[in-house]
């Protein structure tokens, strides 16, 4: 693979390096530094101070979310009643998965990492839409509070799918949460646009296509799916507005209309959408693979189609949720085919993630632990899908823990795992400082431990008939439900191990050089933090990101 | 071999900072602004979607509530749109080609063209509410000596997001298009910059794209 890119090898990427060191003779202040105060982080068109504004309010959310989710497993520690009624737990739910997925998972990688590293990927002074990103930002934080509001309103307790005909009938505070996700949205479709514009027009000379960091391969393909998929999730939301506003009956059955068209109108843009989350986490791991095992990405060209191959197959596998809504046999069957095809490339993708470690130069870094610990986690979470997707066992388990676990494993044990592995490989270069690796390993094991102790109880759960969704169980349950609770307890203190590591680093971690990692791609040929325009001088790129020079390059080790 | 943004003397003053040429500049709003124009449309082909499957399940009461649809109204609004897309081609043209003044009538002429749609639609709103022929719960057709089939209101509730969410396009449109005449009037567009226009243009265009299948889809079904 990538064998037109091995050719020119000995600049590589690297031609700017020196360039930018010989101009650099007074040091320029970094972007954090460059300008002070409130205004100048209120007003800011940086895209890297865009990026640290919105990772700053991911991670926030991902906090209160994370809360939830502790809160709601504490209850379940237990087959009674503990402390929430059944109509509190409802709440708690949907808010735990409405904030999850629309506040961080969705916004975490593209908008927050994306932000920071993408015009840094290409050699670019920013992204194409400089003001359009700031006004993304500030709809994200509308939404934020629209869907905080909803608190207020008397919460919501229809999951975070807002299935009609419940949606429409139940007296909590659905059109503040679905206009919430709708603003929402479009702050996503700019997002999506500006990024699919940046990359097209804003690359570095040199930076061909074959030449452009895998990462950024996936937040274009992910930012291809937010465009064509999120108008839909728009029109269904504004549909179900209007539907308990005006009752026009489109999904209401006793008006004449068909609740399950929500069904096929939702999953249409929320299945793309589990892409949307997913494919950036693909794009991290290929960076952290390649750089912390010293040696070419295996496959580059496999792995780059096939982020792009799964961006165009998530669009025509919605009805997979959708098995046991009524629709027809034969729909069921080409879907549940569909689904198995959309497995291919991300195997191609995991293969080739495990080639290239074959041979390589492993550094036990924190980041590569989390990308260990990604291949484990996810690989589960993705062939559960196939064994999911599989019509006839799909029947047996729809509805019940394995999917629960199953979709955990993808998200938080993919997406979220490459997520913190990404921000420990690229918080040296955020912020300047190095964090403390021991305290780095010990979050990515007990991260480890903690979400598969978690959520593979729930695999066996749900195999035997427990349903989602419920507050109370049956005895026979009790046990595997307290591994479970247990296990959510040590991965929050994973998770706030995290969150001590990486701000104990901005305050005491040792000076970052401007390449920690001895990385080949852009972001790492410029100062640790970037300078305000991001290069002294605009970088030529000549070769392959991940030619790294100490290292066998042939591949066939 | 690197293009240095130090030759600041040679900027033209609409260059942003973070380009290198005018002709990245105009080719990355260009691209831009197509891909905003597709999420318009995806987003209308949900609706779209939603009314082919009233349709399918109730093809006799479509047919028959659509009558109640003013024929003329409808011919005379796409008339008046496809009228202003053609005076907003003109005034891309004249901005192409440095005549500001012909681009300054043309966006007069569109923005009027855009204020008649939006009010022969209030006329035609109007219309439909004091017949009840409204949707979901208000309608209330029976009253007023409509004898519709069932599930009618259900037409009226497509008719009324549909046209509703365009009539809001419109509404934007007249926004955009007055603060690119306003542009235009302080002499900011030249057969160099005129990128704006351009994609104000494709815009209204788009907003004249829906509304040539709205007409059709409502109006006329027999």
């Amino acid at each position: 693979m990538s064998d037109d890119s091995k050719k020119s090898q000995s600049g590589a990427q690297s031609g700017a390096q020196s360039e930018a060191q010989s101009e650099a003779h007074k040091p320029e202040p970094s972007y954090l530094t460059a300008q002070r105060g409130l205004m100048s982080w209120v007003v800011t068109i940086d895209h890297k101070r865009i990026g640290l504004m919105y990772l700053t309010a991911t991670l926030f959310f991902f906090l209160i979310a994370g809360l939830l989710a502790i809160t709601l497993r504490t209850e379940l520690f237990t087959g009674q009643q503990d402390f929430m009624s059944a109509a509190t737990y409802n709440k708690v739910f949907t808010l735990h998965g409405a904030i999850m997925v629309f506040l961080f998972i969705i916004p975490s990688v593209p908008a927050a990492m994306g932000n920071f590293v993408l015009p840094l990927m290409l050699g670019a002074k920013d992204v194409a839409f400089p003001k359009l990103n700031l006004l993304s930002f500030y709809i994200y934080c509308i939404a934020a509070v629209m869907l905080i509001l909803t608190l207020v309103l008397g919460s919501l307790d229809t999951g975070w799918t807002f299935y009609t005909p419940y949606s429409k009938t139940t007296g909590t505070a659905v059109i503040m949460a679905t206009m919430g996700a709708f603003v929402a949205g479009f702050s996503s479709i700019l997002t999506g646009i500006n990024f699919v514009v940046t990359t097209h027009k804003m690359r570095a000379p040199g930076m061909t296509w074959n030449r452009m960091p895998l990462m950024v391969w996936a937040l274009y393909a992910t930012a291809l799916i937010q465009v064509m998929a999120t108008p839909v999730l728009a029109i269904t939301l504004f549909l179900l507005v209007i539907e308990r506003t005006l009752s026009i009956g489109i999904f209401d059955p006793a008006m004449g209309g068909d609740p399950v068209l929500y069904q096929h109108f939702f999953w249409f843009y929320s299945h793309p959408a589990v892409y949307i989350m997913i494919l950036p986490g693909f794009g991290i791991i290929s960076e952290l693979i390649t750089v912390h095992s010293r040696k070419h990405i295996f496959g580059y060209r496999a792995i780059a189609m096939s982020s792009v191959a799964i961006a165009v197959i998530s669009f025509v596998v919605w009805g997979h949720h959708m098995f046991v809504s009524g629709q027809s046999e034969l729909a069921g069957i080409v879907f549940s085919f569909l689904t198995f095809v959309v497995a291919v490339p991300t195997a191609i993708k995991v293969f080739s993630w495990v080639a290239t470690l074959y041979g390589g130069s492993i550094r036990y870094t924190t980041p590569m632990w989390y990308a260990l610990v990604f291949l484990w986690t996810f690989t589960i979470g993705g062939l559960t899908g196939v064994y999911l997707g599989t019509l006839s066992i799909d029947v047996h388990l729809h509805d019940t823990y394995f999917v629960v676990a199953h979709f955990h494993y993808v998200m938080v044990g993919g997406t979220v795992v490459a997520f913190l592995g990404g921000l420990f490989h690229w918080w040296p270069k955020m912020f300047g400082r190095m964090y403390n690796e021991t305290l780095g390993r010990i979050s990515a094991l007990l991260v480890f431990i903690g979400f598969n102790t978690t959520f593979m109880t729930q695999f066996f759960l749900g195999h035997q008939g427990m349903p989602r969704r419920y507050y109370a169980y049956l005895p026979e349950y009790e046990a595997m439900h307290q591994v479970s609770t247990i296990g959510s307890w040590i991965l929050a203190v994973g998770l706030f191990l995290v969150l001590f590591t990486l701000i104990h680093a901005i305050k005491y971690g040792e000076r970052a050089s401007s390449n920690p990692w001895n990385a080949v791609s852009l972001e790492w040929h410029t100062a640790s933090p970037p300078i305000e325009h991001n290069f002294h001088t605009t970088p030529t790129v000549t070769g392959s990101p991940y030619d790294f020079p100490e290292i066998d390059k042939t591949g066939k080790h | 071999m690197s293009t240095k943004a130090s030759e600041h003397e040679d900027r033209p003053w609409f260059l942003a900072h973070h380009f290198d040429t005018v002709g990245q500049q105009v080719s990355s709003a260009k691209l831009g602004m197509w891909l905003f124009a597709c999420t318009e449309v995806l987003m209308f082909s949900g609706l779209f979607l939603a009314y082919f499957i009233i349709r399918q399940l109730y093809p006799e009461m479509v047919l028959t509530a659509s009558e109640e649809l003013n024929k003329t109204a409808g011919g005379f609004n796409t008339i008046v749109l496809l009228t202003s897309s053609f005076t907003m081609a003109l005034g891309v043209r004249a901005a192409q080609t440095n005549n500001n003044k012909a681009l300054q009538r043309n966006l007069l002429i569109t923005i009027g063209c855009a204020i008649a749609f939006m009010i022969v639609k209030y006329f035609e709103y109007t219309a439909k509410i004091e017949h009840g022929l409204l949707p979901g719960e208000y309608y209330s057709a029976l009253e007023h000596g409509y004898m519709l089939p069932k599930y009618s209101r259900v037409f009226y509730g497509v008719y009324f997001t549909m046209t509703g969410l365009h009539g809001v396009h419109v509404l934007v449109g007249i926004g955009v298009l007055s603060w690119i005449y306003i542009r235009a009037r302080r002499r900011e567009f030249s057969s160099e910059n005129y990128v704006a226009v351009e994609n104000v243009g494709i815009y209204w265009h788009i907003v004249d794209l829906v509304w040539i299948f709205l007409f059709p889809l409502l109006y006329l079904v027999k």
